[in-house]
């Protein structure tokens, strides 16, 4: 028996130790290097380009140059309205399907996780022949007479506002159906009975009830979208700048890691309160179960 | 009553069509005879067919499949681990540490796992002389990313279904192997399929970490498909997506099978 029990919990330290060493070596261990990198000199003719130093040059030119402040700021104008307008889109969805009948939701739900499970770069690009110049949506617009001479959508900010509610209205549907299907609708009938009229009834019944799926499904479109590079990149234009597509360019173009580090460094920053409220959430609806 | 039904019909109308016409218009538009992608000039299987012999297009497919089943065979293997731990261990010294890195990679920017992710990378080449970049720093890359959703999946398995029949096995004197073995692993394969599913497709159609950690010989399909579609739409590309599209449906029932039994 001693040495069984001796023999599991050999077993149960190797269960613990392996995706511990993993995480640690290949998670936590790159990120303390890109800190040190950040605070590195870059040096073009060395290879790898990077002179490591305890320098806090790379920073102060985050804070001082026009373009990163402002790459940092339209990056959180951006995820910001464009995780609005997938939570005005994406909560009439949630509701109507966690309002129909039980047998049919299983399948509007695989309707809504289905694009998700095709390639993201793929639906990317479906908006790129939809909203070009000579695309499909202008094709319609002209042909139907609606406007002569429509503008340009594909390469402004308003195509990367759609990529994104396109791309992550799944991961906003998901958490706020998961929250109004375990709603009890018998409180609704409480408030009409005691006279709410149906509006009054959502704003002071239904919503803040769903708060939890709210804030869930808000931090996953909002976390992803700061750092978002593909949309920027394919349906943006060189107007559109945000933090992902900074990083990206720095890297690949300039080949400047010790900026590219701090760039990623500072958008770690920016996300440790989302984060941090989303690890919270995560906890506590495990808690729950 | 009705009026609400109208709305519920309304709305779901809209949001589908909103996530729907763009790919259809894409998989209508992989049957055009025209080079052009927004000009329709009659049904052809053109495209189809310069796809099929397209070898660059095809090799970048072979190696994005292997890579995909590697790392997502690893990842689960792993994040089976990681969520049975975290499901079943509450108490080790720095299991706080291991809740939050656990989590991480599923929160963590993209662009900053890619950038971390190939200064490791960089660094063990210049102390350890490796690996070289390519399918290993790839899967490495990949299985890192996966595994966090695996272990969710497998987590959320583990704390739904009743303990005591674990319990149970223990008291009859069952070994914890045997036990997990027996009792455990049949109850959570469903989540351990889906899981590995969910890996796969992540890995199959990564491009951020797969562009920092590639290495300049290496180009897999995601790889492809970005540096072609940087230079405008391609019909090639629309005959990709309705294989990916068909693959992906017939893969979300095979899941949607699984986790329901």
């Amino acid at each position: 028996m001693g040495r069984k029990s001796a023999a599991g919990d050999l077993t149960m330290r190797a269960v613990i130790a392996l995706p511990f060493a993993w995480l640690i070596l290949f998670f936590l261990l790159p990120s303390a290097l890109v800190l040190a990198i950040a605070l590195g000199t870059n040096a073009p003719d060395a290879a790898p380009p990077v002179e490591l130093g305890w320098s806090l040059a790379n920073f102060g030119l985050l804070f001082t140059d026009d373009l990163y402040v402002a790459a940092w700021l339209s990056s959180l104008r951006i995820a910001a309205t464009s995780t609005l307008a997938a939570l005005l889109l994406g909560y009439p969805m949630a509701y109507a399907i966690a309002r129909t009948r039980p047998e049919r939701r299983p399948l509007l739900l695989m309707l809504v996780v289905l694009p998700f499970w095709t390639s993201f770069l793929i639906r990317v690009y479906a908006w790129m022949g939809l909203l070009a110049e000579n695309g499909i949506l202008n094709q319609v617009l002209r042909w139907s007479g609606l406007a002569a001479h429509p503008g340009t959508i594909l390469g402004t900010e308003w195509a990367v506002h759609l990529g994104i509610v396109y791309g992550y209205l799944p991961f906003m549907v998901l958490p706020l159906y998961a929250t109004l299907e375990k709603l009890d609708w018998s409180l609704l009938e409480a408030a009409a009975d005691l006279g709410a009229r149906p509006i009054a009834a959502f704003f002071t019944v239904t919503l803040p009830l769903s708060l939890p799926g709210i804030v869930a499904g808000c931090l996953m479109v909002f976390i992803p979208a700061v750092g978002e590079f593909v949309i920027p990149d394919l349906l943006g234009g060189t107007g559109t700048l945000m933090i992902g597509k900074v990083l990206w360019d720095e890297f690949f173009t300039n080949a400047d890691w010790p900026i590219a580090s701090a760039v990623a460094i500072c958008l770690l920053v920016l996300l440790v309160g989302p984060i941090a409220l989303f690890q919270r959430q995560q906890a506590r609806s495990l808690e729950r179960r | 009553m009705v009026g609400r039904a109208r709305f519920a019909f309304t709305v779901l109308c809209f949001g589908y069509a909103f996530l729907y016409v763009p790919i259809a218009l894409v998989i209508a538009y992989s049957f055009n005879a025209s080079r052009l992608v927004t000009v329709w000039a009659g049904f052809s299987l053109h495209w189809w067919q310069a796809l099929l012999h397209n070898e660059a297009m095809l090799s970048a497919a072979w190696l994005s499949l292997r890579i995909a089943l590697v790392s997502a065979t690893l990842s689960t293997l792993l994040g089976l681990a990681a969520g049975y731990v975290l499901a079943r261990v509450p108490r080790f010294p720095g299991r706080m540490l291991f809740g939050s890195l656990v989590i991480a990679p599923m929160v963590m920017p993209e662009v900053v796992m890619g950038i971390s992710m190939l200064l490791l990378f960089v660094g063990s080449q210049q102390f350890l002389g490796g690996p070289d970049r390519g399918f290993l720093t790839i899967v490495i890359g990949h299985t890192t990313f996966s595994l966090s959703f695996v272990a969710i999946v497998v987590q959320a398995r583990l704390a739904d279904f009743d303990r005591s029949l674990e319990e149970a096995a223990m008291d009859l004197g069952a070994t914890p192997w045997t036990t997990f073995r027996t009792v455990t692993l049949p109850l959570i394969a469903p989540a351990l399929g889906s899981g590995w599913l969910l890996a796969f497709t992540l890995s199959l159609d990564d491009l951020i970490m797969t562009q920092f950690v590639a290495g300049a010989a290496t180009q897999t399909l995601p790889m492809r498909v970005y540096s072609s579609v940087r230079l405008g739409v391609d019909p090639q590309i629309n005959v990709l997506a309705t294989i990916i599209v068909a693959v992906a449906a017939a893969a979300l029932i095979v899941s949607v099978r699984l986790t329901r039994r």
